[in-house]
Order: C-alpha cells, then structure tokens, then sequence
C-alpha cells in the first residue's frame, strides 16, 4: 500500500493519537500554508497552460519542497497533461497531490527514521553543522528527554571557539541534571571528546552527546578539525558514533544541499536534526531533504520548550503536511 | 552539485540559436525561463521573482546588442544592471543620533549571528571612530546567551551591560540607557533575543524595548543562507518594528545569497553591513554588484563581457589605425607602384603621355631607367617589415645596411629615399583628393581631366591593393 493510500484511508479510519496531534499543532503554520496554497492554485486557473506549470512550480518552490523536486515534478506533471490532454486544473490537482505523496513514500522507502543504540557500552551521537543552526540547544534538548527515559548521559562541549557556548552547554547540563565534560575555551576540540569518550567509557554512561562547534562547510580546516573529532572517536569506540546528525535550520534555502554533501563527505553523516521547523511555515522543506539529500530526518525541533525536540515520524509528518488536500478534492 | 550559474545556463538556451543583430522575442522567452530558475534556485523568494523577470523581459526585448556580444551575454548584463540597481546604494552609513549617544538595536531570528555582529560593529565603531560603546545584553532567554556578549565584549574591550536572566529585558534595556547616559557612551548596542517573527509575545517585547529605546537604527540580522522564508521573516520584522537597515551573515559560507534580494525587494531598506568570517573583524560594508554577481554565479562572464567591450574597442581602435595606414604612403606602396608603373609600359613613353610630367619637380630625379627600377625594388626588399611601413626608422646605420643588402651604393640608397619621400609628399595630397597646385601638370582642357582620371583609377587601384596586403597580413598574424 502506498503512502498516499495509507494517509487516504487515516483520513476515513480510525481516530488520530495524541503524538498525531502533537504534530499537527506544531505544524499548524506549515500545514494551512500548503494545502492552502495548492488549493487556491488550482482554483485560480481555468485551463492548464504554461502559466499554469509556471505557478505550479512556484508554489512548489516556495512551499521548500526543494527547487529540483519542483522542477522535476513540473515536468512530469507536463508531460502527463499532454499525453492525456488535460484541460481541467482539478483534474491535474489529484495527480499533483498523488505525485507528490508518492515521491516522498518512494524516496522513503528505505529510510531509517530511528536513533540508533550501541548494543552494549556508551553510545555516542557526534553533532554537526552551521553556525547557529541549533547544534546546543539540540543537544540540551536530547539530553533532558534521554534523561527522561531514564538513560544515564553525558555531554562534551567541543564548541571551544565561539564566545559564551561552553557555558551554554553547562548551562543545560545544570537544568537537565546531566554532566557535562569541558574544558577552557580555545583548547583543542579533539581533546575534549577524547577525555569524554574515555569518562563514558570509565563512568560507563549510556549515551555521550557531542557538541561541536558550528562551522560552514566550506571552510576546510574546520571540516578538518570535524574529522579529527570524530577519528578520535571512532580510535577509543571503534562501534560509535552511532549517529552523526547534521542540525539543519528549517527556514534553510538551496544551502541545505550543499551542506549535507560536504558535512557527508567529511564525517558520513547519518541523520538530520530539522530544528526552527514551527517558524517556517513550509513543512515542505523535509520533502526536498529526503529527495534531494537523501538523508533521513530523525529529529525535529518544533518549538523553543524543552520537550518540541520531537523524534520524526514521516508518515505522521506527510499526513499533517498533505491532510488538507487529499480529502478536499473528494469533496 | 546542483549549482549551476545563470551564465551557464543562458549559454545552453542560446546554444544552436545564431547570431543576431538583436535579442528577439523568442530569445526572451527561452533566457527568462532560465533566468527565472536561476534565481530561484538561488534562493530568492518566488514572488520578487516573478517581479524581476518581468522587469527584465521589458529591458530585454528589442535592446540593441553590443557588437562582439552574444545575445546570451547581452541579457546577462541586462540582467545583472537590473540586479545591482534593485539591491540598493551601497555602503549606506550608520544612522546617527544628532546627540551622543546613538542608539542601535539588533533583532533577529535565532542563531542569525546577532550577538557576534555587535562585537563586529563595535569594533568597527571602535576602529573607525574610536567609539566608546555600551552593549546591553537584553537576550535573557537562551541559555548563556549573556556569556556570549560578555566574552565578545571582552575580546573587543567593551563594557557589557547586564541584570542576569530574572530581570525583564525592558527593563534591562531602560536601566542600559540609563548608565549610558552616565557613561557618556556614544553609542548604544542592544543585543536582544532570536525570536520568530511570528512569535506574539516576543515581538511585542521587541515592539516595546524599540517604544523605550526610542533607537535610531534598527538592523536585522539575516543568514545568508535563508531560503524562500526570508521575506516573511523580513517582513514580519519590518511591519513590526519598522527596521532601518540589515545586515547579512555568514557569507563567507558557499551560499549565493538570493535572500539579500528578497528582503531589500520586500523591505526597501538598505543592506547595510555583511558579516563574512568568524574573526571579530570581518564585518564588511555592502556592495551591491559583489552580490549580484554571487547571487547569479555570473562572475566569470561579466569579466568575459568586460573583455569583449574592451575588445571592442580595441577592434574600433585597430580599425580607425588601419584607415590611417591607408592612407599613408609608405615603401610597400613605393613598390606597388613601381609595379604598375612597369606593367604600363616603358617609363619614357608613359611620362610622355601625361603632360607635364616632365616638368614636375618632385620626379625630375625619377630617371627612367628599367633598371633603376629593379634597383630600387632590390633597395626595398633589403628593409625589414617595419622599415617598409615606417620610413621614419632609416638611420645612416640601417641605411649601410640596405646598401650592403642591395648591393648599392648608399649615395643610390639615400637618393631612392628622398625620391621617395618626393613621391609621399605627392600622393598624400592626391589620397586627399587634392590636385591642387597640380592644374599645371595634368594640363588644361580635356587631356587635362583625361589626365585626372587617369591619376585617379591608379590611386584607386592602389588603395584597393594596400587594403588587400593590410588584409592578408593581419590573416597571416591572426
């Protein structure tokens, strides 16, 4: 069953759970946004012409489902319409939403949504990024819900550069009840993971979260730095990091790919912490990111409390995202 | 990478279209789909799109294009004209209170670069004006947000003003003013929270702070690498808070920078300051053509569309160059004529038929010897290219040396030399069209205009042959 039959029939059946609903209040914003504006799209045009597909990819492109996926789906959907010499915009409607719902099942097919444990022994998840994407308060907000969870945890400040971010990370540690590992500022990032990575070992913590700091991934040294942080790692925990998560700023254009491609290339990353997404307005950005990147989202931040570090669930996402348009059309 | 420059992708729009004197319909139509999507993809919001496109389109049709331009590159100079005047004055100054001290307030999203850009400006401040600023560290929200401030303040050498995290930042902000006012500080800087524009309560804290401070400039701190979203943050902040300026952050990042346009189309306010490091001192003023071209990727081609305009010119300049050579008389054309004179005849008899050739003073040295003829060839081929077109050169040492080439005496060599120069003086008047002082020695009457006409078709013919040598030499350089 596809996805787009899945949501369908969530729409008849049985009533939605709390977690459902979580979702739909954080993306309120996005949600009305989308369905709303595919909805007036197609309403605005009386026939499918150029100025049609035109808008069409428009809407796509700034909904944030990502420049490539809009033209791509453009041009499909072109191709249909002539094929089957459409000429009523409801009609293309159904096949745009279908289209749509289905490049984000098929794209996801594979994808691993969940975090990933050691089996037995600390577990480490390494946090990377931009500046300012999020990378501490992502990790402030992990380590109070892990805590929650009742894992033991441990958090490396390995941001020695930027002014103020040890403190920042001391600063959750203290609410979260977590210790925290540091050292003064400017020290050598690398030496810091490395003395956590051996208190884990030695106080046997559950999970380590490493915060690093945030970098643009063109700038060579730093991505070098990155790479030493995490060749330690891997030297004193040949099993870890679990996970490396790229913290991504939702409201991120184009930039996003360029990220993911060379934060990838320098420390295989295997997940992305979508944080801001309840400012954005456009839930679509998560469908440019599993088109385009091809890297599943595993956490999302939908808020600025300490528990809107939600755990991503992309079926759940795309029923919020789409809610409005698949049942509309059947009305 | 998906990345692909506006020049890059006009240039496959115009590939297999030819040449043409101008950009037509069809052109526009192809270059605007791809400039569309250029810009797009370069992260500019879709709406101040659709908005440039059309401006374009409407510069675009029928615009005259540069010779030595293609099409492709005239619309992308139409196209970064339109960009650079759309994104503003550049290097717009500080707004200043007319009384110390001037008041600065930052807003903007979280993790934007606000609390790093007040260390980049007060340095700046410091640097420029030697400022004394106070920095108000009104962000009481994010954990050790006023750590940052403090260590930036540090590391620039600026006090800090603060009242821990319990205190409302209004308040914060007035008791700030307060000590400024004690101070004597110049300048004001109010670091306040990230926030979402959409964030009520926050903003209203904003709205106030701005009704206390009463600032005289409001910037709002943008990352550069913000996507379709920027307008709406733009806007929400400006309908609020009515901003004077912004400033664009991490640009030394691969971004291109669409947002700079959405929000200077949105807003209209100036872009005022760029942050593009991690060092507290690189913090730039903004220039709008930088941008543009960032924003299109078009940097390479506008170099290539400099060049060709200067290869223009050069064209023009080489061309106006060779009408002059046309016009000159140098010893390739000395030869030319000898040539035709020849194929005329023997001299005597052709000097016979124009009257009053004979009496000319110019040529009464000119003996008509077949041989001085082969003589002064001989002379002429010692010369080098440049000799042959520049006479000028012929010092007594290059005149031994055609003298040995030719096997002539130099007393010959140097008489050739003022026979030609007899000879110059004479045809630079007729290439002007000018027989003055010559009535005489065409004669009156019908053979006199006989005589003209003859002069005449062998000017021509000359002229005809000197443009072809000029021709051939140039294809032989090129």
């Amino acid at each position: 069953m596809g996805l787009f039959d899945r949501i369908k029939k969530a729409f008849t059946g049985e009533p939605e759970t709390p977690e459902t609903e979580k979702y739909d209040a954080g993306l309120e914003k996005s949600r009305t946004t989308f369905s709303e504006r595919l909805n007036a799209l197609f309403a605005n045009f009386r026939t499918v012409d150029e100025d049609f597909f035109d808008d069409l990819e428009e809407m796509l492109i700034e909904a944030d489902v990502g420049f490539q996926t809009a033209v791509d789906l453009t041009d499909s959907l072109r191709e249909e319409v002539k094929l089957k010499n459409v000429k009523k915009p409801q009609e293309v409607a159904q096949v745009t939403v279908q289209k749509l719902v289905d490049l984000y099942g098929e794209a996801g097919e594979h994808e691993d949504n969940t975090l990933h444990y050691a089996e037995e022994g600390p577990t480490v998840f390494l946090f990377v990024g931009v500046n300012g994407a999020g990378k501490t308060t992502t990790v402030g907000k992990l380590a109070h819900q892990l805590k929650d969870e009742g894992k033991s945890v441990l958090l490396a400040a390995c941001d020695t550069f930027r002014a103020g971010a040890i403190e920042q990370l001391q600063e959750w540690g203290r609410r979260d009840g977590v210790p925290v590992v540091a050292k003064e500022a400017g020290s050598d990032p690398a030496s810091v993971v490395f003395d956590a990575v051996k208190q884990a070992k030695a106080d046997n913590v559950d999970v380590l979260l490493v915060d690093t700091a945030g970098r643009l991934q063109n700038k060579v040294n730093l991505m070098k730095e990155l790479d030493k942080i995490k060749r330690v790692i891997v030297r004193e925990l040949p099993e870890a990091p679990q996970e490396v998560l790229l913290v991504l700023d939702a409201t991120t254009g184009q930039n996003a790919l360029s990220q993911a491609k060379q934060f990838n290339e320098t420390t295989d990353i295997s997940g992305i912490v979508l944080t801001k997404l309840d400012g954005t307005g456009k839930g679509g950005i998560v469908l440019a990111i599993r088109n385009e990147l091809h890297v599943p989202v595993k956490l999302a931040g939908l808020g600025e409390g300490m528990d809107d570090l939600q755990v991503f669930d992309p079926t759940k996402f795309a029923y919020g995202l789409f809610k409005g348009l698949i049942d509309d059309p059947e009305k | 990478m998906a990345f692909e420059g506006l020049s890059e992708r006009l240039q496959k729009a115009f590939s297999g279209l030819r040449r043409k004197g101008k950009v037509t319909e069809s052109d526009v139509r192809d270059s605007m789909r791809e400039i569309r999507l250029a810009l797009l993809e370069a992260d500019v919001n879709f709406g101040v799109v659709k908005e440039f496109v059309k401006n374009v389109r409407e510069k675009a049709v029928g615009a005259e294009v540069l010779e030595s331009l293609s099409p492709a590159q005239q619309i992308i100079k139409i196209v970064n004209d339109e960009l650079t005047a759309t994104m503003g004055e550049a290097a717009v100054p500080l707004n200043k209170s007319p009384h110390i001290p001037t008041i600065i307030m930052m807003v903007g999203l979280q993790g934007a670069g606000k609390t790093t850009t007040v260390g980049k400006l007060s340095k700046r401040l410091i640097q420029q004006e030697k400022a004394r600023p106070l920095l108000i560290a009104a962000d009481v929200y994010r954990p050790a947000a006023i750590d940052q401030l403090q260590v930036v303040g540090k590391s620039v050498g600026v006090p800090v003003f603060e009242m821990g995290t319990d205190t409302d930042p209004r308040e914060i902000v007035r008791q700030g003013l307060a000590q400024a006012a004690l101070q004597h500080n110049d300048y004001v800087i109010i670091d306040t929270a990230g926030r979402l524009q959409i964030d009520e309560k926050l903003m209203t804290e904003l709205a106030d702070i701005k009704e206390i401070a009463h600032p005289n400039e409001i910037l709002l701190v943008v990352d550069s690498m913000t996507g379709q979203a920027a307008t709406d943050v733009a806007k929400g902040f400006d309908e609020r808070l009515d901003i004077t300026g912004v400033v664009l952050t991490k640009l030394d990042g691969d971004t291109r920078g669409g947002a700079a346009l959405s929000i200077r189309k949105v807003t209209g306010k100036p872009i005022k300051f760029i942050g593009q490091g991690e060092k507290m001192d690189s913090l730039d003023v903004f220039y709008p053509d930088r941008m543009a071209n960032r924003i299109l990727g078009m940097g390479d081609m506008l170099t290539l569309i400099d060049k060709a305009q200067q290869n223009f010119d050069e064209k023009q300049a080489t061309e106006m160059a060779d009408k002059i050579k046309e016009n000159t008389f140098d010893f390739n054309d000395f030869l030319d004529q000898m040539a035709q004179v020849q194929n005329m005849g023997p001299m005597e008899d052709i000097m016979k038929m124009i009257p009053g050739m004979a009496n000319n003073p110019a040529l009464k040295n000119f003996k008509m010897d077949p041989k001085d003829i082969a003589h002064m060839k001989a002379i002429v081929y010692s010369m080098t290219p440049a000799e042959r077109e520049q006479p000028d050169l012929l010092n007594p040492s290059r005149r031994r040396r055609l003298a040995a080439g030719s096997g002539r005496p130099i007393v010959e060599v140097n008489r050739m030399i003022k026979q030609f120069n007899a000879s110059k003086k004479m045809m630079s008047q007729m290439y002007k069209g000018n027989f003055q002082g010559m009535e005489g020695l065409m004669g009156g009457g019908v053979k006199g205009r006989l005589g003209k006409m003859a002069m005449n078709s062998m000017i021509k013919k000359q002229k005809k042959n000197k443009k072809k040598r000029l021709k051939h030499a140039k294809n032989f350089k090129s």
